[in-house]
């Protein structure tokens, strides 16, 4: 068990007779990278924006690393790093003179800004273009960008929002890898997203908000189980005619943990790869085959399964 | 907040609206400067006192004072620097940028407001004395030591009077999330202030005490008092009669007809000394200051209360 980073407790925000966010209690450890998920509208800002101070809970407490968000946002603040879905840069400044900005707010020490700044450019792959003005950044620089305005504080723990939103496929490599980066350097990540191959691809942990509660949390691979049924596999049969005595004799196949029957097709639910044996019994048993699908537990199915029951 | 304040002042120094600014004021302040000059042999005689201070309030033929330009333009200034402090920063994506920063809240406002402010200061100051520098130069009289103090004043007053606009800028880059709504706003309450404020207040005095060929004295003065009144709630009033008490000491009252009296009665041209002439404007630049600082305020908490909902 690591540090806990964020902790939330009945964390509830109501506006205009609608409640946002309704008793989150969430738990997030030191050096995660956490997938925050939801459909829009979930929750998921506001809870971000509780989180770092910047609004108030209408009841309950949310806390990161032992600060009270609410009572001391400023040292919240201070470990915190946040890079909101819209956010802009000074556009007639240069990269350099931005992280400057950002890090003289942050009272870093006078000698090392410099180094700092040119370190981080190297990393985040913008040094050619740190003397351009802003406005002339393409719009994965400029989010390469804001996640080395983050970085620059060292924060503990850090607030991506859709950070790969409109941003060409090599680019959207390019911010992952920074993203695992940052969390090899001991910075515990949220990742709100609605890129869920992404997500599955670097998120240790998820939780899926929706309508304000948390309708799932854990590890990819637990959430998986339960989303399928509780085998890892999924694997779709489609028969040329359905045939419901059909479900019994795959059920009986060892490994086999659930069958659905929908139409023409046959969901099964197990444990391993069975594709042979369950084919051996649809054609013993006198039915055609026509296709199957294996599918390995995915985070889209995850995310379908609980944001829809909530 | 000095990083804020800094930042502030390198992109005002630094922008186009700054330089634009600049080179207009500095413009009307020669023309003005150059007309006075040319106009002031023709009104100063051997037994003329406060020479040097004609320089800034002497209007000649098609010309306009520096003193009336200077009146005109502090809004124009403060306004420019100021009307899109709060909202450019929401439109840019920068302020959640900048609020998620370990730094109080109240330090953005404020290092804006102040960095404002400081430009505004330093373009007055430049402007001033460079006139001062032109009149010196050219009408050959030194400034005395009351003149001295009454120009710091008026400096002093200007910078005052800009700081209210500022802040009425500043209250409406908070208040309106459109920087074009914003500007809109504050030019259309400087135009409301300083044209319609006097019609309104002349028209006003006219119903309440009519004025006719036969009407006395006290009754003219009456009249004059409820117009002086009314137009006082505009700031751009109270500019104008605080600069030409400190820069006119011939000046005993801001009441046209008390003027007249005195002119009849002999007390005409006797310069007031340094110390009642400032007693003289002093409720006007206690009202600047009041109205200065309830804009700041009203901003302030405005912007300190805001939720951040979605940024």
């Amino acid at each position: 068990m690591g540090q806990v980073v964020v902790e939330t407790k009945d964390l509830t925000k109501a506006y205009n007779g609608f409640t946002a966010v309704d008793r989150l209690n969430l738990r997030i450890e030191e050096g995660e990278i956490f997938g925050f998920l939801g459909p829009n509208g979930a929750g998921k800002t506001t809870t971000i924006l509780m989180l770092i101070g910047l609004t108030e809970p209408s009841s309950g407490t949310a806390q990161v690393c032992g600060y009270d968000s609410t009572r001391e946002p400023l040292k919240v603040k201070r470990i915190v790093g946040y890079l909101p879905e819209k956010f802009g840069f000074y556009e007639d400044l240069t990269p350099r003179q931005n992280l400057r900005y950002t890090a003289e707010l942050n009272n870093l020490p006078k000698g090392e800004i410099e180094e700092v700044i040119n370190d981080l450019l190297a990393t985040v792959e913008l040094s050619q273009v740190a003397d351009l003005e802003v406005s002339k950044l393409s719009r994965g620089m400029k989010q390469r960008l804001g996640i080395a305005d983050i970085w620059i504080k060292e924060p503990k723990l850090v607030f991506l929002d859709e950070p790969t939103s409109g941003i060409d496929p090599n680019g959207i490599d390019d911010i992952l890898n920074l993203i695992v980066k940052m969390a090899k350097k001991g910075m515990t990540v949220i990742f709100c997203s609605h890129q869920l191959p992404q997500v599955q691809k670097i998120c240790t942990q998820v939780g899926i908000l929706a309508r304000g509660h948390l309708v799932a949390e854990g590890p990819i691979a637990r959430l998986g189980k339960q989303a399928t049924g509780g085998g890892q596999y999924s694997i779709e049969a489609e028969v040329a005619q359905a045939n419901p005595e059909l479900i019994d004799p795959i059920k009986h196949v060892a490994g086999v943990m659930e069958v659905q029957s929908s139409g023409n097709s046959l969901l099964i639910s197990c444990a391993k790869d069975l594709r042979g044996q369950i084919a051996k019994v649809i054609v013993d048993s006198g039915s055609l085959l026509v296709g199957m699908k294996i599918e390995e537990y995915s985070l889209e199915r995850i995310y379908k399964k609980y944001s829809k029951e909530a | 907040m000095s990083a804020i304040f800094r930042k502030e002042l390198a992109d005002h120094l630094a922008s186009k609206r700054f330089l634009i600014l600049f080179f207009l004021v500095l413009l009307a302040a020669m023309f003005a400067t150059y007309t006075a000059i040319q106009n002031i042999r023709g009104v100063v005689t051997p037994s003329t006192e406060f020479i040097f201070l004609r320089i800034f309030t002497l209007s000649g033929g098609a010309s306009l004072s520096f003193l009336f330009f200077l009146a005109l333009f502090i809004p124009i200034i403060s306004i420019a620097l100021g009307f899109d402090a709060v909202n450019s920063e929401r439109t840019s994506g920068n302020l959640s940028r900048l609020l998620s920063q370990p730094i109080y809240r109240d330090s953005v406002i404020n290092g804006k407001f102040l960095a404002g402010l400081a430009i505004l200061a330093m373009i007055i100051v430049t402007v001033i004395a460079i006139v001062a520098g032109l009149g010196l130069r050219i009408v050959g009289v030194p400034p005395g030591s009351d003149e001295v103090l009454r120009l710091i004043f008026f400096t002093l007053i200007s910078v005052i009077y800009g700081a209210f606009w500022m802040a009425l800028a500043v209250l409406f880059s908070v208040l309106f999330k459109s920087s074009t709504t914003s500007i809109l706003a504050s030019i259309g309450l400087w135009l409301f202030l300083f044209v319609f404020m006097g019609v309104i207040a002349g028209a006003i005095a006219n119903t309440m005490v009519p004025l006719d060929q036969n009407s006395t004295m006290g009754v003219i003065a009456n009249h004059y008092e409820i117009s002086g009144a009314i137009g006082r709630i505009s700031p751009a009033t109270l500019y104008g009669e605080a600069t030409s008490a400190l820069l006119t000491p011939e000046r005993a009252s801001f009441n046209p007809a008390l003027i007249m009296m005195s002119t009849y009665t002999g007390r005409m041209e006797t310069p007031l000394p340094f110390n009642q002439s400032l007693l003289l404007a002093w409720p006007q630049i206690v009202g600047i200051i009041a109205l200065a600082a309830i804009c700041f305020a009203i901003s302030y908490t405005r912007f300190m209360r805001e939720e951040i909902r979605s940024i």
